[in-house]
């Protein structure tokens, strides 16, 4: 009971990193644009709330409510800046949209380890930084109904930002199929040509939403370092590793919000379940941890025999829209 | 009579480049009328439309709506003149309703209530008898339905002059009357009408009055009710002029591919091609004419094995009298395997028959790489190939390695032409081979096609201009939505009646 009780917070916690990660990608993908830089996003996202908290900190700042919030601000502003040289390379010069995302993941991975190990550095050492206060403001409970047995471990034993994510998912439901902005978001992804026809700003819609989109994305990223690592920085790409799970997500969740809840946690649990299944050599652990790559890979081939259409991707997704080629 | 007009254009002019589009035309559309469009294709129908729903600006001119002056400079200036245009490619979302269709891009205030305008969408559907869900989504739509919904659009967005380009090209005989119903019952309601259309008879049958452009010139207008179909294609092609291109007599003409009864769809699952038959000739050319979209491009893939042809046959026979061979069914490849040498210059050249990026040698290779042996392709022949089009047709070009794409139009159709010409074929098709090429150009790829011609050839040239058509082919296939509406001899016919037999249907509107 114990363990399937730690294997479901283990599972939400995964699943909230993903989560924010998939999110993010769904509302670019809304737009039409595929953002395969997800895992650099979600790097520079994550490294950006660190580099805030620890200098705050280190400034003597003292309130941890504000070292919070400087740190999601900064990490927002850091993961859309990852977004904006995506949307001027894709957008405006109309780079292929595959080769830039996977670039911004190299150069996000790179940028983040790059500050993280001068942070470590600065720290002395590996895993000296200490951005405690800020990270403790992202890891309280919920006083009473976390201590309420099971079901206040199963429910309420997490950080704020696992509730946020949920939130947003049914905010950004809600904003794509019930708001005029999100109709015409939706227009943009499905045929720019016809949304540019009916005097929607094609090229505003699709800069918007993906640096919020990215923005939303790298809210993963300071998700895994302040919460999930409990504040500090690991050059060990397990982030990476995060932000391709978030886009496999995508996919799983046929590009709607609301299913990328329960799909995030259920990615966690088939994550995580080796840990709880005795007798598992090192080997069969990873076939364990391949286990949510299959069920994209399954829930694709499932989808694609389907046929129906509103299971499939934006129609547009992946075209640059250049309005002259009519 | 003094009244004002819902649209007037007074001394429109449209450059695009060097070609005038349309030529200082003066345009009325009176109030609840429903005014024809008719011209041949290039003639400057839909640049002159564009223009009032705001894609295009006129260079020079004025337009008046409901006697006002006013500067249409983009598609919304349009909705706000009450203009609205129903193009002929549909503007809309597939996995969206209806509904969601028909408000997108507006800002009104408030939240968005898709009930409120469903109802509304409702309203106006019962009021002229569209017959379309609301919540239906689009993929779920016939073609008519979207059209619908496209005109619709305009409604709820409170236009009272729209515009029709060749709605009828897509749809069925009842869908076209369904049309046609409505169309009246918006004028009934006080609407103002164009519709752009090449079927004489349904500018008979709809319109009050008839506007005739040709050449980007505006010829005159004629009240539908003094009109008839002969009347209208007169004024519609214009006299015959001389060209005087050279046509040796045909010698040693036999048949080489006979098409029988064929019939193709296109992936929507509408006929294309309709119970075709005729033979082309060796040592003929033979033109192929029609409105766009006749079937034309159908037609000829259909030969080169590039498209599905649902029944009948195609036979060929060779030229050094073997036996006869049905091509139905064989890919491209293998009806060149059977050694049946049949060149293609296909409508898109870029598209189709070259690649951009690559030189004219890279080029002549797509033809010659499977002559090579072993892993390496064999550079010299095609070089050499290159180099004596380049001298041969006076192609412009720095070097045979400087990319196609960014050579003119003229030697681009040069290259092509040149190389399908050099793999000595016994059928060689071309499409609009001298589209957008300047006139001694022009005179250049007509004197290597007759000279094909008198080569034993079997040469099919689809053409857009008639004069033309009369001058070069010997014979003349007429197509009209997808039927042979006539097989002439060239020498023999008038250009008004080949432009009769271009809008005239072999069935008139049987069933289907």
């Amino acid at each position: 009971m114990t363990q399937l009780i730690s294997l479901f917070t283990s599972a939400v916690t995964f699943g909230t990193i993903i989560m924010f990660g998939a999110l993010g990608e769904i509302l670019t993908e809304k737009v039409g644009h595929l953002n395969l830089g997800v895992p650099g996003i979600m790097y520079m996202g994550g490294i950006s709330g660190l580099l805030a908290a620890f200098f705050y900190q280190n400034a003597g700042g003292t309130s941890p409510i504000l070292g919070l919030i400087l740190s999601l601000l900064a990490c927002f502003l850091g993961a859309a800046l990852g977004g904006l040289i995506y949307a001027f390379l894709t957008i405006t010069l109309r780079a292929n949209q595959n080769v830039t995302g996977l670039t911004l993941t190299i150069f996000g991975g790179g940028v983040a380890n790059f500050f993280g190990g001068s942070l470590n550095a600065l720290s002395g050492g590996v895993g000296q930084i200490s951005v405690a206060l800020t990270a403790q403001a992202y890891r309280v409970r919920i006083p009473v109904l976390s201590d309420a047995g099971v079901i206040g471990k199963l429910f309420f034993s997490y950080g704020f930002m696992a509730y946020l994510a949920i939130i947003m998912a049914v905010v950004m439901s809600y904003f794509l199929n019930r708001t005029r902005p999100g109709l015409h978001l939706r227009a943009v992804g499905e045929n720019p040509g016809t949304a540019d026809a009916a005097g929607i700003n094609v090229t505003k819609y699709k800069y918007l939403t993906t640096c919020i989109g990215a923005g939303i994305s790298g809210l993963g990223g300071v998700f895994y370092v302040m919460d999930y690592i409990k504040g500090t920085w690991a050059n060990d790409g397990i982030l990476e590793g995060l932000g391709w799970l978030a886009v496999a997500l995508v996919i799983f969740a046929t590009w709607k919000p609301l299913r990328a809840i329960w799909a995030s946690y259920l990615f966690g649990l088939v994550y995580w379940a080796y840990m709880y299944i005795p007798g598992l050599g090192r080997s069969s652990q990873e076939i364990f941890k391949m286990l949510p790559y299959v069920v994209t890979l399954v829930v694709l081939i499932i989808v694609s025999l389907r046929k129906k259409r509103e299971n499939q991707p934006p129609a547009a997704l992946g075209l640059s829209y250049f309005r002259e080629e009519r | 009579m003094e009244s004002v007009c819902a649209i007037k254009m007074e001394n429109i002019t449209k450059r695009f480049g060097s070609i005038v589009a349309n030529k200082g035309i003066n345009l009325e559309l009176r109030e609840g009328e429903i005014l024809s469009l008719l011209g041949e294709n290039g003639s400057g129908k839909t640049t002159l439309m564009n223009m009032l729903s705001g894609i295009y600006f006129p260079d020079e001119g004025q337009i008046y709506v409901h006697g006002k002056p006013v500067t249409i400079a983009s598609p919304k200036d349009a909705f706000d003149n009450g203009i609205g245009m129903i193009h002929q490619h549909f503007k809309l979302v597939d996995v969206f309703t209806a509904t969601e269709n028909i408000v997108l891009g507006l800002e009104d205030e408030g939240k968005l209530d898709l009930k409120a305008a469903s109802r509304k969408v409702k309203e106006i559907c019962d009021k002229y008898g569209f017959d379309i869900d609301p919540d239906q989504k689009i993929y779920d739509m016939s073609v008519s339905q979207k059209q619908t919904v496209e005109i619709v659009k305009v409604l709820y967005r409170g236009a009272d002059i729209l515009i029709l380009d060749e709605p009828t090209a897509v749809l069925t005989p009842q869908e076209t009357d369904k049309l046609f119903a409505i169309m009246r019952a918006m004028k009934a309601d006080g609407k103002s009408l164009i519709i752009i259309t090449h079927k004489l008879h349904e500018v008979l049958d709809v319109s009050d009055r008839v506007a005739i452009l040709r050449k980007g010139e505006y010829i005159g207008d004629v009240a539908t009710k003094d009109a008839n179909q002969q009347s209208l294609t007169d004024m519609m092609v214009g006299r015959s002029v001389s060209l005087n291109i050279d046509r040796p007599t045909p010698v040693n003409v036999k048949p080489r591919l006979v098409i029988e009864n064929v019939t193709a769809y296109d992936e929507l699952g509408v006929k294309r091609l309709d119970d075709v038959s005729f033979t082309i000739n060796a040592g003929e050319v033979l033109g192929i004419a029609g409105v766009a979209g006749s079937g034309q491009k159908e037609l000829l893939e259909s030969i080169a094995g590039l498209y599905p042809v649902a029944s009948g046959k195609i036979t060929y026979f060779g030229p050094e009298n073997d036996k006869p061979r049905e091509l139905v069914g064989l890919d491209p490849m293998s009806i060149r395997k059977n050694g049946i040498c049949m060149s293609f210059v296909p409508e898109d050249r870029l598209g189709m028959g070259l690649v951009g990026t690559m030189g004219m040698t890279g080029n002549m290779m797509l033809r010659s790489w499977r002559k090579g042996k072993g892993l390496f392709v064999n550079r010299k022949e095609p070089e050499e190939l290159a180099n004596r089009i380049w001298k041969d047709l006076e192609v412009v070009t720095p070097s045979t390695n400087f990319p196609v794409r960014r050579m003119s139009g003229g030697n681009v159709q040069k290259v092509l032409v040149g190389r399908e010409i050099a793999q000595a074929p016994s059928v060689l098709m071309t499409a609009y081979a001298v589209r957008g090429l300047d006139i001694n150009t022009s005179y250049t790829i007509y004197n290597l096609l007759t000279e094909q011609k008198m080569k034993g050839v079997a040469v099919v040239y689809v053409g857009e201009d008639l004069d033309v058509l009369l001058e070069l082919c010997d014979r003349l296939v007429i197509l009209c939505g997808g039927q042979v509406s006539g097989v002439v001899d060239a020498r023999a016919i008038t250009k008004e009646e080949v432009g009769l037999l271009m809008t005239q249907h072999r069935k008139e509107d049987a069933a289907e």
